[in-house]
Order: structure tokens, then C-alpha cells, then sequence
């Protein structure tokens, strides 16, 4: 009879298992079901097993947007880390300064997506854009429709500054959650600032950068809406990420199988590097005997 | 190596103060000999946080001055003091080895490999930190850490002085001992000044060999342990050291030239009659701690009838409790020693009773 | 009101935490809880308010079956380590509050919230906030919420450890001053022996989630019935050694051994383990019969009144707990007596088989 007791527990959960079924448990197996078979129509599909799996992995576009990719997410990360973790040392540490800064870095966090698209494509427009005509008068032929450099240099440019405060923010916590002593001890050990840095507040920050590392790249790994307003993946192909081949696919040309087999291909990616990135920076938290010492 | 004095410090923390309550610590004076071994002890909110703050250099003090030797330092940063401090939470560099930790110091100010080398494997031997040395800080045990910590201060050679801010909070009841023993270990092989600050009355006096009690923003008695419980020079350390504290009666002359508590005519040595009649002031106390009273089931020569309330079994002793002069006094017995159920009489030995003037034990020629 | 608890076994994902508990509290007693962290104090509190349904065994409540009965519907009050109070109600409107949530008329939680202040000597703080207090207004506030409703069952769970030792000493008398004229029942966990001691009353020794006695408190200290009871009952914690017994004598090791004396005839030959209360041992001998060890001084741990003195030879760790202030440097060596006449005696399993006589007991 106490069995029965405990065992009441787990119907409380089961509005909660409902809920994550409906929001990701369907939605996914559904991928699943397309990504094996080819669909004509409602009536008429064929099992195809992976062949849809093999025609992606060797398809030249998707290959090249695969690249275009992680390219950019790994251009946008190396920037905003290192700059997120240096406007958060920057950022005043209490009083009305700390609450004015603290509001101002918040604002781009903001705006949504396809805004942000739509702020930039004004701002950097060759003709009454601010930054695209100031760019001119400088005497640099700025123009992003025409020119892939500077649509990647605008797009990257773009994301840092949509972005960059999130990290900024998460640093920023971290650096209040570490107590006064440990600046009192490192000034009695007489450690230099950059010791400071290196030894108190990066380790300290760890686990927030984690955090920020991992939503930063799977935030720019789908990202879509932004390039998409901006240059709309031109000039070209070259700003295309994968978001927007994916959905070229398959709502352009309804081909729904290879579309669903990419999808899961992606969303393995995605889930793969989370996983290699949070193993990695775990394991250097451990003992490790072979450095340091005598 | 350094003897530190305060002289005529004082500290307040607001910008225009306007009287002595506005002061954190009241002007004082005080000397920490080169090599001794103090403690700080106070409830909280006494000011020996403040006072030890600016003596590592953390705060400035308002008035007065800090010298190390003879030289001023009220304007010297921590960093330039060359003194250690252990804190309340272990502070250790999570992410370097043990051995990292100790050379951190070291390596701060460019020593040499070599010298590092040498000066962390003494230091790691005495705090029995050796086989630790290539672990990370992280994944110590509070106490290690806590040795760690220690040991960044003592690898140094140009240190001064220790300073130690509750520093067994954290640890483990059981590891307490043994880390108060390595403490005293430590004191004795290194000719290091070190001031201990607590608010536990057994870290206080098993660390140090004088401690500083602090109240209300003043050292109201800076003696032995030995001192602090025989003659407590204040009420507060009388209320403060030993458990129960000590017992106080307000007293009176009478008319007729004695001395009286509430309705009791007291029966007192001629020099406490004679100090107290000379005293102009109203606040006069008689102060006896529980263990020198004399609990006594006959009638005896200066000693007063009481009728017990109360007795507490404490297992290795007993504590009585009875009205005397309309406060509660308490005596201490011990577990063997014979009691009355209710009647009985108490003395109280002149070699341990004490004159308190407005708070402060008067010395009394006997 | 009476509470029993039947049998009880708790098990929280495979790990036990509480085995085989029998208690029964008489109505109106105040029982102290003693253990060290982790033994099954809080546990056991938990199934008593009912926050916590036993794997096995029953709860019953003036004879009722409550095990299954939720706590929103039993008459239980409890106090925490932490000083738990609203933090945007006035100290009168904290107290005040379980007496609103039962309805009670206006004017009656006035006089009830007037009269626990009283009791806690808290009345001229009744218009602040829990933030303008101290730690010991604070617990007195948490403590007048749970006082000022009449609770069958008042439950604290270390409610001082977060207090200064002097605060402790004052709420110590207080509460067992305010539960003599209560007719709730108390329970009060706590880690020190020597609280237990001041707060008298009953005492449930509790270890790795079992009981192992209960009785008035007194009396499971001078009459521990095993070593554990002894060792956790007791701090400093009494010293316990091995020893054997033959026909004539008790020897500790080839090199210290003495006559069995009048006490200890009793014991036949064989292994023990003696226990000896760390006041009992003297730096001067008390008896004849004492038995004088060399030992080297590990540390005097002094505190305010008293000497906890640290030494060890090459048999034995030992506490010495002696009166008054006594300085030793680390390493020195010393005599310490051990006195025959007031050794414990535990058999191999731990039973208690021999209890010294005290001179001062009834």
C-alpha cells in the first residue's frame, strides 16, 4: 500500500511528459517519418531508407553552406566572448552608473530578429544608410549587395552587435558573485591585474561562459532571419547559412524528404558540438596530475 | 617581522561623525609585539572586523595611525604591508595545482624558480600539504583549503605579521582541534606576529597567548586567558568569558558606613568598604564568577543564606541558581560536591570577588 | 495529547534513512534529539509533522493513526536553523499570522501576539521589519509565529546553531522556562551534548538512523547503555580504550595494567572496552588506586572557564576536561590519573555491562 503511495507522484509529472511530447516528441518523430521516406503526395510515398541521408551529405550546396556555417559561428564567437568578458570588466560595479549601463547594453537584446534585419539593411544602404554612407565618404566602395566581403564583414558585424551584450550580461553576474576576498587575497599575494584576471576572475566566470558559449552557438547556428532581411543570403550564395537552404528546400521546393533527413542531420550537429564543447571544459575542471607541480 | 601599534586610532565610518556612536572603533592605543600570538575577540558588531581591516590595509582609518615598526601606514595599500590573511571562506585559486597556489606569492614578485621550489616544499611539509601539492585547490576539502590559504602567507619571508578572520567557520567540528594545534605549531617554529579574530571564546584563548576584548568599538581588557577569566578588568568580559558568566550585584553605601546589596548589609573586606565609600560614583558593582562560589549547606562566617531555584545537571558539573539581592546568581559545583535541597548558604572569597566603578574593575589593596 | 511512532523505517532511494525507530513521547514533555549532522534527526522530525510519509511503521497522534495525514491537517509547529519570517510583515504582523489564517477574532490576536512578545521579550520591536532585527530578535520572532498558535506538536531543528554561544545560554533557560507550563509537546534536535544537558527533560540518542536510547535526559547521561550512546552523549566525547580483563587484573596493553578492583569484580575474563569521562581524568591523583599515565601533551584548548586538554601516548588518544585555565605547550609531557572507581565497562558488543557508582546521585 505505501507503493501506491509514492506511485501518485508520477501522475503529477504526466501533464509535464504530455506537454514535452506534443512540443518535441511529435514534431521530431514527424521529421523522422519524412526523412525515410519520399512523399508524392497524401496518398502515394515510397520507404526509401537513408537514401535521403546519403543525397545530403552529398550535396555540393549544402556541403558549402555546411562550411559558410560553422564559419560564422565560430567568427562570431571568438568575437563576442573575448569583447562580452571585456565590457563586463569595464561595467561600472554599483550605483545609478551600473543601472544606466546595465539598461543600455540590454537594449539590442531587445529588438527582434527580423528587425535587427531591417535596422541594418537602413543603416547600411550605400544611399541614406549612416554607416553605408559614412563608409563611402571614406572613400571605400562599400556596398553588401554587390561585394560578399563586405556582406559577410556587415552580417558579422550585425550579430556582435545584436549579441554580444547577452555575454556581456552573463559575465557580468558572474563577476558580482565573486566575494571581496578573493580580490583581498590576490592583492595581499600581490598579484598583477592580469593574475587577477587570469586566475580568480576567469575560473569564477567558467561556468557562465559555458552557458553563453553554448546558447551563442546554437542561437548563430540556425540563425535565419537576420542575413535573410539583410542580403537576403547574396550576393550569391555566399551569406547563405543553412537555416535559410533548409528552408529553400523545403518550402520553396517542397522536397520534403531530404529537407527532413537534413534536418536531422543538423540537429545532431548542433547536439554533437554542444556536447564535445560541455565534455571538454568539464574534464579541464578535474585533477589533472600530469601538469603543474614540482 | 614588525611590531604594530595603533596609535590614537580611531574609525568611523560616517563622514561627520558626532559623537561616540558614531565611532566603529573609539580612540584607542594598543601594541602587537613582534612574534606574539593575539587574538581579536567581541561579539559581532564590536569593530574588530573594522580593526582588522585597518591593519591589512583594506580601510583607511579616520583617525590616528598604523605603524609597522616605526614606520606609518595608514596610506599603504594591502599589497605593500607585507602582511597574510587567511579568511572566514577559504580563498584558494581554483583552476592551479596546490603547489601553484603556494608559489603564487613567490612568482608574483619574479623569485626564482629555485628559491620558489624550496620555500613551497618546507611550507607544504609543515602543513602537511605534500601529498597534495599536484591536486587542483578546487577539489580540496575546506580544511585544505584552509591550509592552503595559510600557507600562502607563511611561504613568504617578508611577511609581518598573519592575520586570521574566523578562519575555522567552515571547517568540520571533528578537524577543528587538530588545525588549532597546527596553528600553534606554526606559531612556534615562525617568529610571525599573528592576530586571530573571533567571536568563539575557545579559538580565542587556545590560540593566543593575549587577547584583545573588544565591545562597543573599544578594547576594554587585552590580557591572558588565565587574566580575562580571574580579573576581568570590564563587566562585559566578566558577562562574555566563561559560560554562565560571571555574577554582578549593584551595590550601595549605607548610612551607617557599610556597604549594602538591594536589602543585604554585606559583610566585606575593609579595602573594598574603604574603595567603595571613596568612589564618587553611582554605578558601583560586586563581580564573582560562578566557579569561586562557595555553595555551603551550614551557617558559616560571612556567608549569606540563600534558598536554591534552580539546579542544572550539566553532567560533569552542576549549575545553582538562587536570587541574591534581587538578581540571579549562579554557582557552579561540581558533580560529586554535596547539595542542599533548598536552604543554603553562600560565601563569596575575597580572593575573587571584584570592585567594578562604571563598568571597569578597580584594583582593591587588600 | 501522546505521540508514538511505531516501527518506523524510512528509505529515500534505496539509502535508510531512519531503521527501526520505536518512540512513544508522553503529552507535555520535551524531548531533545541528539545526534550528529546526518544521524536521522531532521528525518525523523519530518515524519512527526507529517512533511515526510515513513517507508514502513506508523504515526499515531493521541492514539489516532496520522501517518497518511497531511500536515496542513495536524496541530504541528516548526522552527528552523535559518530565521524564517516574512520578510515584508511587521514582527506583529508575523506573529500574528497563523492566527489570521485560523480566523481568530481581531481583538484575541491582539492579546495572543501582545502575550507571546512578552514571553519573548521581543514587545518593543513589534512595528520592525525582520531586516532591522538581529539574529536573535529574529529567532525570537520565528519562534513567537510558532509559540503564539497552540500547536499539539512544536518541532525545532537546531534553532540556535546560527546564534552566538552567549545567545544560545539565554534562549536555552528561556525555553525550558516557557515549556514548563506548556502542555504541547517539544522536540528539539540538536548536535551538542551539552544543550541536551542544559535543556533537560527527555533525550533520544540518535545514530545513522537509529534510536539508540531514550529517557529522561539525566539519565541516558550518567547511564549510557552502550558505547555509542557514551561517545555521542558526551563532549568533549568520552574516552574509550580496549581492554582485558583476567582474573585479577585489567590490562590496557603488556605495559599498563591494574588490580581489579571491588568495582569491576564483577566482570568476567575477557575483551572490553572501558570508558572514561574526560572530566574524570586529573592532572593530580584523586585516589590510591589511580592509575598514573605518561602521556605528551597534543594541544590545551582553553575556553573562557575551562581546559580541554589533548594528549596521547603510545596507546591511547585522550581528552582531559579540567576547571579553570591550564597552559601546556604542544609536545610537553606529562602525568595524567585515571581513576579506577570510574570506569564505564562495554562488552564486545558495545553493551554497557558495568556503570560506575556516583557518590552524588539520589
Amino acid at each position: 500500500m505505501n507503493k501506491v503511495q509514492n506511485n501518485r507522484a508520477w501522475f503529477l509529472i504526466l501533464p509535464m511528459l504530455l506537454l514535452v511530447a506534443f512540443s518535441a516528441i511529435v514534431p521530431l518523430m514527424t521529421v523522422v517519418n519524412y526523412s525515410v521516406q519520399d512523399v508524392f503526395d497524401a496518398n502515394t510515398r515510397f520507404f526509401t531508407g537513408t537514401e535521403w541521408f546519403e543525397v545530403m551529405l552529398n550535396d555540393r550546396a549544402l556541403q558549402a553552406a555546411l562550411l559558410r556555417q560553422f564559419a560564422f559561428s565560430f567568427t562570431v564567437l571568438a568575437i563576442e566572448v573575448p569583447l562580452g568578458i571585456g565590457i563586463a570588466l569595464l561595467m561600472p560595479k554599483r550605483g545609478w552608473q551600473a543601472s544606466a549601463v546595465l539598461i543600455l547594453i540590454t537594449l539590442p537584446l531587445l529588438i527582434p530578429w527580423n528587425v535587427v534585419g531591417s535596422i541594418w539593411q537602413l543603416f547600411t544602404r550605400g544611399d541614406i544608410g549612416l554607416m553605408g554612407v559614412g563608409i563611402r565618404e571614406l572613400g571605400y566602395a562599400y556596398n553588401i549587395t554587390r561585394n560578399p566581403t563586405d556582406a559577410w564583414a556587415t552580417i558579422i558585424l550585425m550579430d556582435v552587435w545584436h549579441w554580444t551584450p547577452l555575454i556581456a550580461l552573463l559575465c557580468y553576474s558572474g563577476l558580482r558573485a565573486i566575494p571581496d576576498a578573493y580580490y583581498q587575497a590576490a592583492r595581499i599575494d600581490r598579484a598583477s591585474k592580469w593574475a587577477v584576471f587570469r586566475y580568480i576572475q576567469l575560473p569564477k566566470l567558467t561556468n557562465v561562459l559555458v552557458i553563453g558559449v553554448l546558447l551563442r552557438f546554437m542561437h548563430s547556428f540556425m540563425i535565419y532571419a537576420e542575413p535573410f532581411v539583410l542580403t537576403g543570403g547574396g550576393p550569391g550564395s555566399s551569406t547563405t547559412f543553412l537555416s535559410q537552404t533548409l528552408t529553400t528546400m523545403a518550402i520553396g521546393q517542397r522536397d520534403l524528404g531530404p529537407s527532413a533527413a537534413f534536418s536531422l542531420i543538423y540537429f545532431l550537429i548542433i547536439l554533437l558540438v554542444c556536447w564535445v564543447f560541455y565534455t571538454a571544459i568539464m574534464n579541464s575542471q578535474k585533477d589533472n596530475t600530469t601538469q603543474g607541480g614540482a | 617581522m614588525a611590531q604594530i601599534t595603533l596609535k590614537s586610532l580611531a574609525h568611523s565610518y560616517s563622514a561627520s561623525p558626532a559623537g561616540p556612536a558614531d565611532y566603529a572603533i573609539r580612540e584607542m592605543e594598543h601594541v602587537w609585539k613582534q612574534g606574539g600570538a593575539y587574538a581579536l575577540l567581541g561579539p559581532s558588531g564590536c569593530g574588530k572586523s573594522t580593526l582588522l581591516n585597518i591593519i591589512s590595509g583594506l580601510l583607511t582609518p579616520s583617525d590616528g595611525q598604523v605603524l609597522f615598526d616605526d614606520q606609518v601606514m595608514n596610506e599603504l595599500p594591502p599589497e605593500e604591508r607585507n602582511i597574510a590573511q587567511v579568511f572566514q571562506f577559504p580563498v584558494v585559486y581554483d583552476t592551479m595545482t596546490v603547489y601553484d597556489n603556494l608559489a603564487f606569492p613567490l612568482r608574483n614578485v619574479g623569485t626564482a624558480e629555485a628559491k620558489v621550489h624550496e620555500r613551497v616544499a618546507e611550507v607544504a611539509d609543515i602543513l602537511d600539504l605534500t601529498s597534495l601539492l599536484r591536486r587542483k585547490a578546487r577539489n580540496l576539502t575546506a580544511d585544505e583549503k584552509q591550509k592552503v590559504s595559510m600557507g600562502r602567507g607563511l611561504v613568504r619571508d617578508d611577511v609581518s605579521a598573519i592575520l586570521f578572520d574566523e578562519p575555522l567557520t567552515v571547517i568540520d567540528p571533528q578537524l577543528k582541534w587538530k588545525l588549532r594545534r597546527k596553528l600553534k605549531e606554526i606559531h612556534e617554529r615562525f617568529n610571525i606576529t599573528m592576530i586571530y579574530v573571533t567571536h568563539d571564546q575557545l579559538e580565542a584563548s587556545t590560540f593566543a597567548d593575549k587577547i584583545a576584548v573588544m565591545y562597543e568599538g573599544q578594547v576594554v581588557q587585552f590580557g591572558t586567558p588565565r587574566e580575562l577569566f580571574e580579573a576581568p578588568a570590564h563587566t562585559f568580559v566578566g558577562y562574555f568569558i566563561g559560560s554562565p558568566g560571571m555574577n554582578f550585584v549593584e551595590v550601595a553605601r549605607t548610612d551607617a558606613g557599610g556597604v549594602r546589596a538591594g536589602t543585604i548589609d554585606l559583610t566585606l573586606p575593609p579595602a573594598f568598604v574603604a574603595a567603595i565609600r571613596q568612589s564618587r560614583s553611582r554605578n558601583l558593582k560586586l563581580g564573582i564568577r560562578p566557579e569561586f562560589v562557595e555553595v555551603l549547606t551550614e551557617p558559616a562566617e560571612a556567608a549569606y543564606p540563600i534558598e536554591i531555584d534552580n539546579v542544572q545537571d550539566l553532567g560533569t558539573y552542576r549549575i545553582v541558581s538562587f536570587g541574591f539581592a534581587g538578581v540571579t546568581f549562579r554557582a557552579r559545583l561540581g558533580e560529586d560536591q554535596p547539595l542542599p535541597e533548598r536552604q543554603a548558604y553562600v560565601r563569596f572569597p575575597e580572593a575573587w570577588l571584584h570592585l567594578y566603578i562604571d563598568e571597569f574593575r578597580v584594583e582593591v589593596g587588600q | 495529547m501522546s505521540l508514538i511512532l511505531e516501527n518506523i523505517d524510512h528509505v529515500v532511494n534505496g539509502a535508510t534513512h531512519i531503521e527501526g525507530v520505536n518512540l512513544e513521547l508522553a503529552p507535555g514533555s520535551f524531548n531533545v534529539l541528539l545526534g550528529r549532522t546526518l544521524a536521522g534527526k531532521t528525518t525523523l522530525m519530518r515524519i512527526m509533522a507529517g512533511l515526510e510519509i515513513p517507508t514502513r511503521g506508523r504515526v499515531l497522534m493521541h492514539g489516532e493513526d496520522v501517518t497518511r495525514k497531511s500536515v496542513r491537517k495536524r496541530n504541528v509547529s516548526m522552527v528552523y536553523q535559518q530565521f524564517i519570517n516574512y520578510p515584508g510583515l511587521t514582527v506583529y504582523d508575523n506573529i500574528a499570522s497563523p492566527l489570521k489564517l485560523a480566523r481568530v477574532p481581531r481583538e484575541e490576536i491582539r492579546q495572543r501576539v501582545h502575550d507571546t512578545a512578552a514571553m519573548l521579550h521581543i514587545e518593543q520591536l513589534l512595528d520592525r521589519y525582520p531586516a532591522e532585527l538581529s539574529g536573535g530578535q529574529q529567532q525570537r520572532t520565528a519562534m513567537g509565529r510558532v509559540l503564539v498558535k497552540d500547536a499539539d506538536l512544536i518541532l525545532f531543528d537546531e534553532p540556535l546553531v546560527n546564534l552566538d554561544y552567549k545567545l544560545r545560554e539565554e534562549f536555552r533557560e528561556e525555553l525550558r522556562e516557557l515549556f514548563k507550563t506548556r502542555n504541547c509537546i517539544a522536540v528539539y534536535a540538536t548536535t551538542e551534548p551539552n544543550e541536551a544537558l542544559a535543556l533537560g527533560g527527555h533525550a533520544a540518542v540518535l545514530h545513522e538512523g537509529r534510536l539508540l536510547q531514550y529517557g529522561p535526559t539525566e539519565d541516558v547521561y550518567h547511564r549510557p547503555s552502550d558505547v555509542l550512546t557514551a561517545e555521542m552523549f558526551s563532549e568533549p566525547p568520552i574516552n574509550v580504550m580496549p581492554a582485558t580483563v583476567s582474573g585479577s587484573e585489567v590490562t590496557f596493553d603488556r605495559n599498563v595494567h591494574f588490580p581489579l578492583n571491588s568495582d569491576l569484580a564483577g566482570l568476567s575474563p575477557g575483551q572490553y572496552q572501558f570508558g572514561v569521562r574526560a572530566s574524570h581524568i586529573g592532572l593530580e591523583p584523586q585516589a590510591e588506586d589511580d592509575l598514573e599515565l605518561d602521556v605528551t601533551v597534543d594541544i590545551a584548548e582553553i575556553s573562557g572557564a575551562e581546559t580541554f586538554l589533548h594528549v596521547r601516548n603510545d596507546l591511547f588518544q585522550l581528552v582531559l576536561h579540567l576547571s579553570g585555565i591550564h597552559e601546556f605547550a604542544v609536545d610537553q609531557p606529562l602525568k595524567v590519573y585515571l581513576p579506577t572507581h570510574k570506569i564505564y565497562a562495554f562488552d564486545r558488543h558495545g553493551d554497557v555491562v558495568h556503570i560506575p557508582s556516583r557518590p552524588g546521585a539520589h
